[in-house]
């Protein structure tokens, strides 16, 4: 099948007015007023066409946790948001800490066949910290990444094996850093609000201490290392000063990080309950400084779904976790770019090109040649999310309610519209 | 009239429904006084969920719904049994379906009560959540307060000790703010809130500085527990530093009252003089705890 997407504004290292032609699954033609015929035209009149967004962080939950989200109605919902490609996290029962489970995941993806689904595979052995998992042996199987996330490695020599390890195998460590002797049974981020709540808080250095760890460790080995979910000021400044020094450091946010504080745990709202857990308005503010100075490298969406029973309870009792796929470009657009902290061409680089370069996957730039997987996306639309209309199986969302700008009009996969 | 069905907390509450409860309970305490119950709730159920034991607000409550005239029924819950068993939401939902006008609870996670009452059409009275709000504790003290000195604007209130995992602390709190009173709380950093600072009211660490100049000084309950977690080294350390000991209580103004939520670790967080001293209101506090229950249910649930 071919298609032609007219008149629309690409959004690429730069921005600019074109036709984009695709055939066989990849881009092949780039220009104004194209003159082919197409099984399927698509006036992209005052919409946006870029790059489909690439995610490196969010939770499947299958095998296991088929109650909560499925490969298939989880990378439906990826597409829903303009995802075409999203690496899953090993925290599945049985976990991903073999080549095995590692197959039966992307298998999985591709007879789903919305986005692109790939393993990350565990650290250790079950996730408990100790010993490393066949690191090696996973990523023949197709893993992209190791990571214990929700399971922090609290060994710090355990930690260090493994950023030796991954260097002699060639694969990205992605570090969900907690001391949990510092998060304890917390729920909530420490600081007046859980004050005001009565709930148990976490003080943000329970995350940064394990950030501060890794970027010792990664100095002295010359080794590379990746932070998920950084949410703290302080965590921004650790790593900007880490970089500096020319450490091997990257990392990502979320964008619940950057548009929401935890304000929004006053009503006992479990959706708002998440890991690490929104803080304040100046960590809102750093983690917006930090995307703009580079700092920060990636927006992910620690996509976490979970059942209504499971979240409507005491909030203590709640699992932590919010979806994401379907709102991350949404709310990057309306926190980020309308707002005029970043360009769009700023937010391809951290939702498609800088994640598919760290975990290696082609970079998808639109000129001829390149696989087409794209989005369009229309910057003019308003819409209130309701949690009861998303795709995902899991409809904990923060940001139920909310209204924001930009709406994901089609996502194209390899050539094929998905959504 | 309170504007919701339920009593989650004085937090939600503005000063008019405390003063409105407050008055109420003036008309409550003389019932309760002559000792002839009132047929106000004789057509209601009062359903006290207790998921953390506790004899002293539960009998309050009983007995308080006896003095209305209210049926009573009386689920306990052990803790242990929370995660394995039935949901808080499908324990209210049965209670609803045995027609119960008032669930009073008690639960050890902070925002229980308020998840119950969005699942429910009874009231509810939040009698404890976790570390969130106690508030008729909260309420038979400000009453207390009141009965003594007839307003609580201006007053000087201390709170001492385990302000962090209080919820009597920060119940007593935000209806003393609300009402004008000056609140000051005081123990080792360890076991005061983040951010309380910011919330009106001064913080100290060295109890003598303090209450000077006090009309109420509070104890609290401290969890012994506590000290296994690292957050004071020992009870006698403890007792040193911070009990309300006689000699301590000598800045405070001379008609100072001590109150404690009860019950009382003797010598640990009041020293035994003053727990049975002049200044000590503390039996008076249970009295008015049925007052003040009665005056909450009988607006609550008696269309008052």
């Amino acid at each position: 099948m071919s298609i032609l997407i007219k008149n629309g504004r690409i959004i690429d290292d730069r921005e600019y007015y074109a036709d984009v032609y695709i055939e066989h699954g990849r881009i092949m033609k780039v220009g104004q007023n194209l003159d082919v015929y197409a099984d399927k035209t698509i006036n992209a009149d005052g919409k946006y066409v870029f790059p489909g967004l690439v995610d490196m962080h969010c939770h499947l939950r299958e095998p296991g946790f088929e109650n909560k989200e499925t490969i298939a109605t989880g990378s439906y919902s990826a597409v829903c948001g303009g995802y075409t490609t999203i690496a899953c996290m090993p925290n599945t029962n049985p976990v991903i800490d073999s080549p095995a489970i590692a197959r039966y995941v992307a298998m999985r993806g591709r007879e789903a066949g919305y986005a692109r689904v790939y393993p990350i595979g565990c650290i250790t052995k079950g996730q408990k910290g100790e010993e490393l998992a066949e690191i090696g042996k996973m990523k023949d199987a197709g893993i992209v990444a190791i990571s214990d996330d929700g399971h922090p490695v609290m060994n710090s020599s355990v930690m260090r094996n493994a950023m030796e390890y991954a260097k002699t195998v060639g694969i990205l460590i992605l570090d969900h850093t907690e001391d949990a002797n510092i998060s304890g049974d917390g729920v909530v981020n420490e600081g007046v609000n859980a004050t005001i709540a009565g709930l148990r808080g976490i003080n943000r250095s329970a995350e940064e201490i394990g950030i501060a760890r890794d970027i010792v460790l990664a100095e002295s080995l010359d080794a590379s290392v990746h932070i998920c979910h950084v949410s703290t000021a302080g965590s921004v400044q650790l790593i900007r000063e880490a970089k500096s020094r020319g450490v091997k450091i990257t990392c990502e946010t979320c964008p619940h990080y950057f548009s929401a504080t935890d304000e929004e745990i006053l009503s006992y709202n479990t959706n708002a309950k998440i890991n690490p857990p929104l803080r304040e308005m100046s960590d809102v503010e750093a983690i917006i400084d930090g995307i703009k100075d580079g700092t920060i490298d990636v927006i992910a969406t620690d996509h976490a779904p979970h059942t209504k029973g499971e979240k409507n309870r005491e909030f203590d009792l709640a699992p932590f976790g919010s979806v994401g796929f379907e709102t991350a470009l949404s709310v990057t657009f309306t926190y980020l770019v309308e707002t005029g902290e970043i360009t769009m061409t700023d937010l391809v680089r951290i939702m498609s090109h800088k994640p598919s370069e760290l975990l290696g996957f082609p970079v998808v730039h639109i000129k001829p040649g390149t696989i087409a997987d794209l989005v369009i996306f229309d910057p003019d639309e308003k819409w209130t999310v309701k949690a009861s209309e998303l795709a995902s199986k899991g409809k904990n969302t923060v940001f139920d309610g909310w209204e924001l700008s930009g709406k994901v009009i089609n996502t194209i996969v390899g050539g094929e519209i998905k959504y | 009239m309170l504007r919701k069905k339920d009593l989650l907390g004085l937090k939600d509450l503005t000063v008019e429904e405390i003063e409105y409860i407050l008055d109420h309970t003036a008309e409550m305490k003389d019932v309760l006084l002559s000792k002839n119950a009132i047929d106000n709730l004789s057509d209601k159920c009062v359903t006290t969920l207790f998921y953390e034991n506790s004899t002293r607000t539960q009998n309050s409550f009983l007995l308080a719904s006896q003095m209305l005239g209210a049926k009573t029924l009386t689920v306990n819950v052990a803790t242990s049994s929370v995660k394995k068993g039935e949901s808080l939401v499908d324990t209210g939902k049965t209670l609803d379906a045995l027609l119960t006008d008032v669930i009073v609870i008690r639960h050890s996670m902070a925002g229980a009560p308020e998840l119950l009452a969005k699942n429910v059409k009874a009231s509810v009275i939040n009698a404890g959540d976790g570390m969130n709000e106690h508030p008729t504790q909260a309420l038979l003290d400000i009453f207390t307060m009141r009965e003594k000195f007839g307003t609580i604007k201006g007053l000087k209130v201390t709170l001492v000790g385990d302000i962090k995992h209080s919820r009597v602390a920060r119940s007593n709190f935000w209806g003393l703010i609300k009402l004008g009173a000056e609140v000051s709380v005081v123990g080792p950093q360890t076991l005061l809130p983040k951010g309380i600072n910011e919330l009106g009211c001064e913080v100290y660490t060295d109890i003598e500085e303090a209450i000077i100049g006090a009309n109420v000084v509070m104890g609290l309950r401290l969890q012994l527990e506590r000290q296994k977690s690292g957050l004071f080294p020992s009870k006698s350390e403890y007792a040193e530093l911070f009990a309300v000991t006689s000699e301590k209580i000598a800045n405070c103004c001379p008609d100072a009252l001590v109150m404690h939520p009860g019950p009382v670790n003797r010598g640990i967080e009041i020293g035994s003089d003053v727990t049975d001293g002049a200044n000590s209101v503390i039996e008076e506090q249970v009295t008015n705890g049925v007052a003040v229950r009665m005056a909450v249910m009988d607006i609550l649930a008696g269309g008052r």
